[in-house]
């Protein structure tokens, strides 16, 4: 009889622990273990490359036994990639970040995520997490314009994006791409809506160098490539501002693209043990204090202290993102674009 | 006993004519499987019934026009360009008393070995038009401020690209030339120069008609290579926001792939180059009447230049400087800073090796998985490619013909088509091979076949049949005749054909861009990866890194080469 008890008993919490996605929400070692086992985890982000590789390190250090393959791409290429793996029954990814926050709402609808809250992200205020638990903000940045301070003085610096049309930035300017970007086509989301597209018209006609990656304008115009920077990372120009480059950021007078970018972990992870071990890590106060002092990121969670060094945001006109609204003019917004700008 | 058994039983059947079969099948498989899909594609529509609206779109659309236009004529003025540096050099080399020629022949060699995206990538540091070291010297010498006065060059624009791709592909026009004057008897030219002609009356009214047909060969060589590039336009006109048809195809196969358009897209480019290799074989199959008789150019007397030995040099420190010394300098240089574009003093930094080699976690699967590549194919390809041309230069069995016109047609499948027709073959099943490394592979053997049917040929064509005649005589089979005979006198041409399908594996860009996943990288791609984030330091490591191992690979080859010389 007792015996029966316990067999019912553990039928049911086997039962249980199926129905609610079978593995841990924290980090037990029973969970590093199986992780260990499975020996490697695959992250595919659209964070600089840099970062992405300080992040790994970290990882490495805390979990030698799992092997982390970091696989960067601009989110928009990140979407394709897996999309393209996806439709061929490739399954190579376990864990996704994408500055693109439509793509997570997409994945969901697919039911292509998996359902899982890191500890530190049940603190973190509502409207940067999925109510049901599918993904989080994992780091936040803006979509800013720049210059090069030995090229522009103070004074003659543009300060806002009508500034840009003025024919004495021809030549000057430097972009990134939407097609490739998730933070560009966040920006160019919340631009467009704010300032029409008769001003992306106007600007293709002065001469714009047309980059990728919104981590490349900030570089760009480090080098002293070009002048000005039309979109580019925050996160990249702190980056070249610790590092002594002579550039300034400009946050434009209609308001500066707040883009958020959130991870989150495949349904059909092949290491989902590793996977939910990388995905904790990623949203502990540790780790993202990292993201914000030698990332120059900015980070949602509540114990994470901004360097004194920036401009705190709420000092900054935001334009926040709207990935709902965004999501259905994508494919539109990318055939524009790449009208007036090319590929 | 032992042995005289083995050669009975092995005398029971002759395998050749099967295995000739097989190897027809297996080339017709590689080949032709998927042009037929990429035929089959670009007629169909999305509900997979005929049509041709992706033609009439590829005739209509502004947005491919325009691409196919700046291909072609950008492949034009490549050519010209080759022409005008190349064929002087050719001449200066093949006829005069230039100073230095083996150190010239030995640096166009190196151009020509030098990936043509590394190339594209260094002239982006150099031709920058505000941060590029030159226009930097340039401004910095006149007194001059960048974005005050128009730079110097400007290396992100059409004539840019087709500066860089000329400098990458005048060394075929070189070689032809070269080739030509070479077999041209130089008693011609000395009759002209005793009946009192000036040398440079000579040379236009003698010699250049007669390397006419080389020249024009060289041209067209040099158009075709230009038109299939890939990574010098994606490097070098993309940010200018021109596209050439190579970008236009890899932007229709960003998620969702517009497979149809892609394949329309594809086949003019195919169209093009069949039309313009048999243009070429006409013209080249006509050269034979200028060679009868008389020993070879270089026997010949050079001619002193004199004075004029100056403008001689400059043009190959220009062209040399500008395709060999610049960029593999910049790339040295960049390698060593931390901010490419500042001054040497307090920048000098190991950051970007330790950062290629030790925290970037692509380094060693994109090392592996190009090595593993590199080797299979060319293992795989060599052994191809020796048993098809031993099959079809000894025209024992049926199907030589085919086999010889199979191995050597991929030669007309620029590399971004091939790609798109692989993609297609074996995205579906029988065989779903994207997303592993066999789709690059037989990328790879496929797109390389013609370069090894070649240079096993002109190894097979030295060793006289006889040979293999004794060991049938003496009871071995045709197979056992070419393993334990022929391939041991051929063992030079073997390895050189290996080495070369080699490094045109490992720097392969064109058709890897379309069929790689994150799995599968290349060093090629990751390169590609990094240049979207312009992080030119990681990328200069990479180059140094793929130039070593092309020169240690040369340098194999060289010491094969002089010892069958011994």
């Amino acid at each position: 009889m007792g015996l029966v008890r316990v067999a019912a008993l553990s039928a049911a919490l086997f039962a249980c622990v199926v129905a609610t996605g079978a593995i841990a929400q924290e980090t037990t070692p029973a969970l590093v273990a199986a992780a260990a086992k499975e020996g490697k985890v695959v992250w595919y982000t659209a964070v600089d490359v840099k970062v992405a590789e300080v992040v790994a390190r970290a990882f490495r250090a805390e979990y030698p036994n799992v092997a982390l393959e970091v696989e960067r791409a601009g989110s928009e290429r990140v979407f394709q990639r897996i999309s393209q793996e996806f439709q061929s029954g490739i399954k190579n990814v376990d864990v996704v970040n994408s500055s693109d926050a439509s793509h997570f709402l997409l994945w969901k609808q697919q039911k292509l995520l998996a359902m899982h809250t890191p500890p530190d992200v049940q603190r973190f205020p509502a409207q940067y997490k999925d109510s049901e638990g599918y993904y989080a903000v994992w780091r936040a940045s803006l979509s800013v314009m720049g210059y090069n301070t030995k090229l522009v003085t103070p004074q003659e610096a543009p300060t806002g994006y009508l500034d840009l049309l003025d024919p004495k930035w021809k030549g000057k300017l430097v972009k990134s791409h939407p097609g490739y970007s998730g933070t560009s086509l966040t920006g160019t989301f919340a631009i467009t809506k704010l300032l029409g597209w008769e001003y992306l018209e106007k600007l293709s006609t002065q001469g714009v160098q047309q980059l990728q990656s919104t981590t490349a304008p900030p570089k760009s115009i480090a080098s002293g490539e070009r002048a000005v920077m039309v979109d580019g990372n925050e996160y990249n120009m702190f980056i070249e501002i610790d590092a002594k480059s002579p550039v300034k950021i400009i946050y434009a007078k209609e308001g500066t693209p707040f883009v958020t970018s959130p991870t989150a972990i495949f349904a059909d992870a092949p290491h989902p043990n590793a996977a939910r071990v990388l995905q904790n890590f990623l949203y502990t106060a540790k780790i993202q204090q990292l993201l914000v002092n030698e990332g120059g990121l900015r980070s949602v969670h509540p114990d994470v202290k901004e360097p004194a060094d920036r401009t705190p945001l709420k000092d900054i006109k935001l334009l926040p993102d709207d990935p709902v609204a965004m999501l259905p003019q994508i494919a539109e917004i990318k055939k524009r674009y790449t009208a007036l700008f090319g590929n | 006993m032992n042995r005289a058994s083995t050669g009975a039983r092995e005398r029971s059947f002759d395998w050749t004519a099967p295995f000739s079969a097989a190897m027809v099948l297996l080339l017709a498989a590689l080949v032709l499987l998927p042009l037929f899909w990429l035929a089959l594609t670009s007629v169909q529509d999305d509900a997979k019934t005929f049509s041709l609206a992706h033609y009439r779109q590829l005739v209509v659309d502004p947005a491919f026009v325009r691409p196919l236009w700046t291909t072609l004529w950008t492949s034009a003025a490549v050519g010209l360009a080759c022409v005008i540096a190349a064929a002087p050099m050719a001449w200066l080399v093949s006829r005069t008393d230039l100073p230095g020629k083996r150190w010239w022949r030995t640096l166009i060699l190196a151009s020509f070995v030098t990936p043509p995206f590394l190339g594209a990538f260094a002239w982006v540091l150099l031709g920058g038009p505000n941060a590029g070291l030159i226009n930097q010297v340039y401004y910095a010498l006149f007194g001059l401020k960048p974005f005050d006065a128009p730079p110097l060059v400007n290396i992100f624009s059409a004539w840019g690209m087709v500066f860089v791709m000329a400098l990458y592909t005048f060394p075929y026009l070189f070689t032809f030339a070269a080739n030509a004057l070479d077999a041209i008897p130089s008693e011609l030219e000395e009759a002209s120069a005793i009946l009192g002609a000036p040398a440079w009356r000579t040379a236009l009214h003698v010699t250049v008609p007669l390397v006419l047909p080389a020249l024009l060969a060289g041209f067209i060589v040099a158009f075709l290579q230009s038109m299939t590039l890939f990574g010098t336009p994606a490097i070098l006109a993309l940010p200018a926001g021109i596209d050439t048809m190579t970008t236009k195809i890899w932007s229709l196969f960003q998620f969702p792939p517009q497979l149809g358009l892609a394949a329309a897209a594809s086949l003019p480019l195919l169209f093009i180059t069949v039309a313009l290799l048999r243009a070429q074989s006409a013209i080249m199959g006509r050269r034979g009447y200028s060679v009868i008789g008389g020993k070879s150019g270089s026997a010949g007397k050079p001619i002193r230049l004199g004075g004029w030995k100056v403008p001689a040099l400059a043009l190959f420190v220009f062209v040399l400087g500008c395709s060999v010394a610049l960029p593999y300098g910049v790339l040295v240089r960049t390698a060593f800073v931390r901010n490419w574009s500042a001054e040497l003093a307090g920048n000098l930094s190991l950051e970007h090796w330790r950062f290629v080699f030790f925290e970037f976690s692509q380094t060693r699967l994109a090392l592996q998985n190009t090595f593993v590549l590199g080797v299979s194919a060319a293992t795989a390809g060599t052994l191809l490619v020796t048993l098809v041309g031993y099959l079809s230069l000894r025209k024992l069995v049926w199907g030589h013909r085919y086999l010889a016109f199979l191995a050597t047609a991929p030669v007309a499948i620029p590399g971004i088509v091939l790609a798109v027709g692989l993609f297609l073959s074996y995205t579906r099943p029988p065989l779903v091979l994207y997303g592993t490394l066999s789709i690059i592979f037989l990328a790879y053997v496929t797109k390389e076949l013609p370069v090894g049917y070649q240079q096993i040929a002109s190894s097979l064509r030295a060793v006289h049949p006889e040979l293999e005649d004794a060991s049938r005589i003496l009871g071995a089979t045709r197979l056992r005749a070419l393993f334990d005979i022929t391939t041991p006198l051929i063992r030079n041409g073997v390895i050189a054909t290996w080495i070369f399908i080699f490094i045109g594996s490992i720097r392969e860009l064109s058709a890897t861009i379309l069929l790689f996943t994150a799995r599968t990288k290349t060093i090629s791609v990751t390169m590609f990866d990094l240049r979207e984030s312009n992080d030119w330091g990681p990328i200069a490591v990479l180059s140094i890194t793929m130039l070593v191992i092309t020169f240690v690979m040369i340098a194999i080859i060289h010491r094969f080469t002089d010892a069958r010389l011994k």
